[in-house]
C-alpha cells in the first residue's frame, strides 16, 4: 500500500488524465489456471452489467485438471465483451490482454489487436517461467512486443506489499490476491465501480476478515495504481446500453438449462427424472440439477451413458419427465436406446453438449459435428425431433420446449448444445414463470365405455401420438418393446405393410410437429443479396456480422434456425428471396448437406473446425466475397 | 409418484389365468421357458399386489419373451439394458413391483456391466436369470456360462472361455438377495420366486433352464430322477446340508473347502455337518456355496444369500425428501439468482 500511496502522492501535480468514450470493448484475462482469472473475469462482467452494459463473456479452461503450473497447457482465460449497443457474441480480437505470466501471453497474444493495451505482469517474466513458455529471451524486454501498448506493471510486488502486513496471511495466499490486483488495474482501465466485487468479497469471505481485508485492500490499490500511474495515460468509459426493461442476471448455457428442465417440471407439474453419466463438457448440467432436487428433480448418476439413457426410459415409462445430457461420445452409446424411445414412443429428452470429435477429439472446445449423428445415427428409419438453442438464454427456453413437444408427440427429443454455449455466460432478460403456458400431460383410464376390449396402445391421437398410459393403470395392462408393432394393437408384427405403414406414421408424426413452430424471422430484408443462414450458436457471429454490413449498406440478411428437425414450414420460401445462402457452421457442412437436398438453392458452406466458434470478421470476409461475386457474374 | 385411483384388488382373486396375456407362446416345444412361466404365474397372484402393479422388463433373447406372455405392464427393450430401464422405472415409481427377466447371455455377457451396477445399489427389483449355458436365440453359440470345451456353432473344437459362475458373480456384487433354481422343480421354484418377491432390495434368481435345441441336457445331472439325488442339495435356513437318496451324505468344512462324506457310514452326527445360514451378513458361507459344482461336488440349491440393507429406491426418496424439506424459496427465485439487477 505504501508504494501506491506514494505514486498517489506523487502524482499531484501531474495534470488529469484524459477519458475517451468507446462503444464497445473486449478483454481478456489470461494467466495460470491457479491464478484466478475466471473469478476476476465474473467480478468484471458483474460490475460491467451493473453499469448497464450489454455483455457476453468466455470463459477458456485448460483440458487438464491440474496442468503444471507454468505450462501453456494450464494458461485459463476469461474473455469479455462489453458494449453500450446490443452485442451477441464474446468478440473476436482482443482490445486488452492482461497476461499474468508467459505461457498467458504466449496463448493469448495472437488475438490482441495491434495496438492493443497489453498488461503483464512483470514479476512473472522470471527465467524459469519464461522456459517454461518456451520464450528464449524476455519479450517484455526484446521489443518483439512493439506492435501493442505494452504496460509492465510488478503486480506480483505491488500485491504483496499491499497484503503481506495483513495479519494471518500466508506466502500462498498472498500470492492467490494476484487476481484482485489486476482486476482493480483493469477496473480503474474501463471506468467500473469496485463497489459490486467488495460486497461480493465481504460476503464470500464473511468469516475470515483478514481475506477480506486484503482482497479489498488489493483491489482498491490496483485501482489507485491505474489512476495514478503515468503510463495509463486513458481511461475508458462504455455508456450504458439500452437493453430492454426487466429484472436481468447473467446465466451460462448450462445453468439455463438446468434451470429450464426444473421450470418444465413445474410447468407439467411433474417429477424429472434426470441420469446421465459423467462426461465434459456437460457433467455440469447433472451439477446444476442435483442441488435443485427440492424442486422435483430426480438425479440418478449411471454406470455408463447406455444406462444413462436406460434409466430415463424407464423414468419415462412410469410417468416422470425422462432426460439425460451427454456429450458425442456418449451420444454414439446410446443411439440404440435412443432407437428404443423411438419405437416404443415414450417421451424423453436428450442434451447433447457438442465437443470436437472424432472419439475423444477435444473434449473442451466446441464443435457442431454431431448434427448429423443426431439425425441419422441410429439403426433403421428413426426420426425425431432436433432442437439447437442459439445463446444462453435460448437453453432456457428450448429446454421447456423440448419437454413439452416429448410429451404432446410421444417422442424422443434431441436439443444440440455445445461447449461453446455452455460456457459462455450472458446477461437474461429473467422470464416470469406465470407468463409461461402449462405443459399438458394426459394419462388415460380405463374407460367404463371401453368394457371388456383389450386396451390398444398404439391408437393415436391428432398428433399422431399414441397414449401415455401409465403401469399402475387398473385394466389397461400392456406390452410395448422394441419389436415392430402392429398399428393400434401394439402386438409385435412382422408384417410387410403394416412395418412400412408404422414407419410412415413415425416420420410423418415428426414431420407434424412443423405446425407448432414459429415461423423462421428474418433479420435483416426479406430478400436480397446474401442470406447468412445459420444454425444454434453460430448465431451471435453471424447475426452480427449481418448487422455490421448492413450498416455498410450492403444487402445482407440473416436467419439462425432453433428447430432443425423438422424444419420450419416457411424456410424454403426465405432462402429462395436471396441469391446467395452463407452457411457458417462449426462442422464440415452437416446442415448445408441437409439443406441442399431439401431445397433447390445455392447455398455455400462455410466451415471452421478448430475447436473456436466463427469470429464476426471470418464471417464478414465470406459475405463480402458472395456480394463480390454476385457482382461480378 | 402413485397412482391414488387405483386402489389396491383383493389379491385372493387373482388367478394364473389372470396373468395370461392371451398371446401364443412362441418359445420351442420342450423348452424350459414354459415351466418357468408356469411358475412365475402362479406366484404373482400370491403376492397381494394388484396386477396393474407389476411390471416385467427384459433384454433380448429367448428368456426376454417373457413379457409378451404375461398380462402385466411390461417392456421388451434391448439387448442386455433391462436393468437400467428397471432402475429408472423403479427410482421414478417405487410403488410398482418391477421384474427383470434376462439370460446368461443378455444379463453376463452384453449387459453384465449393467446386471453388476444395478446389484450393487441395491434397487428394489427382481432380477430372474434363465441360465441355459447357450445362445438360443441366435442359433447356438457358446454363452458366459457355457462350458468350457463345449463346442457350439462358434466353437466347433470347443469353447476356450472360462465360463463365469452367476451366484460368485452376484455376490462379489454384494447382492442381498441370491438364490437358484432349476426349472423342473415347481414346488422350488415357486417357493424360491415368491421369496425373492417378498425381499426389499434387489433379489437375484438364477435358474437351471434347458434349451432343448442347443445344449439338450446340459442340466440332466441335476433334473435326471436317478442322478439328482446325488448333485443337487437344498439349501435351508439353520439347518444341515445334507443329500443323496436317503439324506445320507453331508457337507463338512474341511480347512477352507467342501468334503463330501457319508456321514452316517462316518459315524457323524446331523449337528456335525456344515449348517446353512442364509441371513449371515459375511458372504464367504455364500460364495463358498457358489463355487460347489458339478461334477466335483453336489450343487446346493435354493436361498443363498438374504440379507437387509436399504435399498437404493429409499435411499434416493430420503434424500429428495429432505431436498424438498430444505427449500425455502419458490422456484422463480432460484430462477432470479442472487445477483441480478433492473433495467428501466
Amino acid at each position: 500500500m505504501e508504494e501506491v500511496q506514494k505514486l498517489k502522492k506523487e502524482d499531484k501535480n501531474r495534470p488529469r488524465k484524459s477519458k475517451q468514450t468507446v462503444e464497445r470493448v473486449v478483454i481478456r484475462l489470461a494467466g495460470d489456471s491457479g491464478d484466478g482469472m475466471q473469478l476476476a473475469g465474473l467480478k468484471f462482467t458483474s460490475a460491467s452489467v451493473m453499469l448497464g452494459n450489454d455483455v457476453s463473456t468466455f470463459p477458456d479452461y485448460p483440458a487438464e485438471i491440474r496442468a503444471p503450473q507454468g505450462t501453456l497447457a494450464g494458461v485459463s482465460g476469461f474473455q469479455i465483451h462489453f458494449s453500450s449497443t446490443e452485442i451477441y457474441t464474446p468478440g473476436d480480437r482482443l482490445d486488452t490482454l492482461v497476461a499474468m505470466n508467459p505461457a498467458a501471453l504466449k496463448v493469448n497474444i495472437v488475438d490482441l489487436k495491434p495496438n492493443g493495451i497489453l498488461i503483464c505482469d512483470k514479476d512473472s517474466f522470471t527465467p524459469r517461467t519464461l522456459a517454461k513458455a518456451g520464450y528464449a529471451s524476455n519479450p517484455l524486454e526484446d521489443n518483439s512486443l512493439h506492435n501493442y501498448r505494452l504496460f509492465s506493471v510488478n503486480i506480483t510486488k505491488l500485491n504483496k506489499e499491499t497484503v503481506s502486513k495483513i495479519k494471518g496471511m500466508t506466502g500462498k495466499q498472498i500470492n492467490l490476491t494476484r487476481n484482485f490486483f489486476a482486476l482493480g488495474l483493469i477496473s480503474w482501465l474501463y471506468d467500473r465501480p469496485l463497489h459490486t466485487t467488495i460486497k461480493w468479497i465481504k460476503s464470500k469471505f464473511k468469516n475470515r476478515p483478514n481475506i477480506v481485508e486484503a482482497n479489498t485492500n488489493t483491489l482498491k490499490a490496483g485501482y489507485y495504481f491505474g489512476e495514478t500511474n503515468e503510463f495509463l495515460a486513458i481511461q475508458y468509459s462504455v455508456p450504458k446500453a439500452t437493453m430492454e426493461p426487466g429484472l436481468y442476471r447473467y446465466i451460462s448455457g448450462t445453468q439455463a438449462l438446468a434451470l429450464g428442465l426444473a421450470t418444465a417440471a413445474h410447468l407439467a407439474k411433474k417429477e424429472l427424472f434426470f441420469g446421465a453419466y459423467p462426461i465434459t463438457p456437460a457433467s455440469d448440467i447433472l451439477h446444476e440439477l442435483v442441488r435443485l432436487r427440492g424442486y422435483g428433480i430426480k438425479t440418478f448418476q449411471a454406470e455408463d451413458e447406455i444406462a444413462a439413457i436406460g434409466s430415463i426410459i424407464g423414468a419415462a415409462f412410469g410417468g416422470s419427465i425422462g432426460v439425460t445430457g451427454t456429450s458425442g461420445p456418449g451420444l454414439a452409446l446410446m443411439s440404440e436406446a435412443l432407437g428404443l424411445a423411438v419405437i416404443t414412443e415414450l417421451p424423453i429428452v436428450l442434451i447433447n453438449v457438442q465437443r470436437a470429435g472424432p472419439s475423444t477429439g477435444m473434449p473442451t472446445k466446441p464443435e457442431q459435428s454431431d448434427l448429423l449423428q443426431v439425425l441419422f445415427g441410429r439403426n433403421g428409419e428413426s426420426p425425431l425431433p432436433v432442437l439447437a438453442p442459439q445463446s444462453p438464454g435460448d437453453c432456457f427456453d428450448l429446454s421447456i420446449e423440448a419437454v413439452r413437444m416429448a410429451i404432446k408427440y410421444m417422442t424422443p427429443v434431441v436439443l444440440l448444445s455445445d461447449a461453446y454455449l455452455a460456457n459462455n455466460i450472458d446477461p437474461w432478460k429473467i422470464p416470469n414463470l406465470d407468463n409461461k403456458s402449462p405443459i399438458e400431460v394426459f394419462h388415460p383410464k380405463k374407460s367404463v365405455e371401453s368394457g371388456n376390449d383389450r386396451f390398444t396402445p398404439y391408437t393415436r391421437n391428432e398428433h399422431l401420438s399414441r397414449p401415455y398410459v401409465l403401469p399402475g393403470t387398473k385394466g389397461l395392462e400392456h406390452r410395448i418393446g422394441g419389436l415392430e408393432k402392429e398399428k393400434i394393437t401394439g402386438d409385435v408384427s412382422y408384417d410387410p405393410l403394416n412395418h412400412e405403414e408404422m414407419v410412415n406414421l413415425r416420420e410423418q408424426k415428426i414431420a407434424g410437429i412443423v405446425k407448432d413452430l414459429p415461423l423462421q424471422e428474418i433479420n435483416g430484408p426479406t430478400e436480397g443479396d446474401v442470406l447468412v443462414l445459420s444454425w444454434g450458436s453460430t448465431h451471435g457471429a453471424a447475426h452480427t456480422a449481418s448487422e455490421n454490413l448492413r450498416k455498410e449498406g450492403l444487402s445482407v440478411a440473416n436467419t439462425n434456425l432453433r428447430f432443425i428437425n423438422p424444419l420450419p414450414s416457411n424456410l424454403g420460401d426465405i432462402l429462395g428471396s436471396f441469391t446467395r445462402i452463407l452457411l457458417p457452421e462449426m462442422n464440415k457442412g452437416q446442415l448445408h448437406l441437409i439443406i441442399q437436398a431439401r431445397y433447390s438453392v445455392r447455398a455455400k458452406s462455410m466451415t471452421k473446425v478448430q475447436g473456436k466458434p466463427f469470429h464476426v470478421d471470418e464471417i464478414e470476409k465470406e459475405i463480402r466475397k458472395l456480394i463480390a461475386g454476385i457482382n461480378h457474374d | 409418484m402413485t397412482n391414488e385411483e387405483n386402489t389396491l384388488t383383493p389379491s385372493s382373486v387373482l388367478s394364473p389365468k389372470d396373468f395370461d396375456s392371451g398371446f401364443d407362446v412362441r418359445w420351442c416345444p420342450g423348452c424350459g421357458d414354459y415351466a418357468i412361466l408356469a411358475n412365475l404365474k402362479r406366484v404373482l397372484p400370491t403376492l397381494g399386489i394388484p396386477k396393474e402393479k407389476f411390471v416385467v422388463v427384459s433384454g433380448i433373447g429367448c428368456s426376454s419373451r417373457f413379457p409378451y406372455y404375461l398380462d402385466t405392464y411390461g417392456m421388451h427393450t434391448i439387448h442386455g439394458r433391462a436393468p437400467t430401464i428397471a432402475t429408472g422405472l423403479k427410482c421414478s415409481r417405487p410403488d410398482l413391483s418391477v421384474w427383470v427377466v434376462t439370460g446368461d447371455g443378455d444379463g453376463l455377457s452384453i449387459g453384465g456391466n449393467h446386471l453388476m451396477h444395478a446389484i450393487r445399489r441395491n434397487v428394489d427389483i427382481k432380477i430372474l436369470l434363465f441360465n441355459n449355458q447357450i445362445y438360443g436365440l441366435t442359433k447356438g453359440q457358446y454363452s458366459p456360462t457355457t462350458k468350457q470345451s463345449k463346442r457350439t456353432k462358434s466353437s466347433p473344437t470347443g469353447s476356450i472361455d472360462y465360463p463365469v459362475n452367476p451366484i460368485s458373480w452376484a455376490l462379489g456384487a454384494e447382492a442381498t438377495f441370491i438364490a437358484r433354481t432349476i426349472f423342473q422343480y415347481p414346488d422350488h421354484m415357486q417357493q424360491v420366486l415368491r421369496r425373492a418377491a417378498e425381499h426389499r432390495g434387489v433379489s437375484f434368481v438364477e435358474i437351471y433352464q434347458n434349451c432343448v435345441i442347443f445344449n439338450d441336457g446340459a442340466f440332466r445331472y441335476a433334473t435326471d430322477k436317478e442322478m439328482r439325488y446325488d448333485n443337487i442339495f437344498e439349501l435351508e435356513h439353520g439347518n444341515p446340508m445334507k443329500f443323496g437318496r436317503d439324506q445320507e451324505k453331508g457337507i463338512f468344512l474341511h480347512g477352507l473347502t467342501p468334503k463330501v462324506i457319508n456321514y452316517k457310514q462316518a459315524g457323524f452326527d446331523e449337528t456335525d455337518l456344515l449348517h446353512h445360514d442364509e441371513n449371515a451378513q459375511e458372504s464367504t458361507l455364500a460364495f463358498f456355496l457358489s463355487r460347489m459344482r458339478y461334477p466335483e461336488f453336489p450343487e446346493p440349491i435354493g436361498i443363498f444369500r438374504a440379507i437387509q440393507k436399504p435399498t437404493y429406491n429409499d435411499l434416493l426418496d430420503n434424500q429428495m425428501e429432505e431436498a424438498k424439506q430444505a427449500v425455502t424459496k419458490p422456484l422463480q427465485e432460484i430462477i432470479n439468482g442472487e445477483e441480478n439487477w433492473t433495467v428501466t
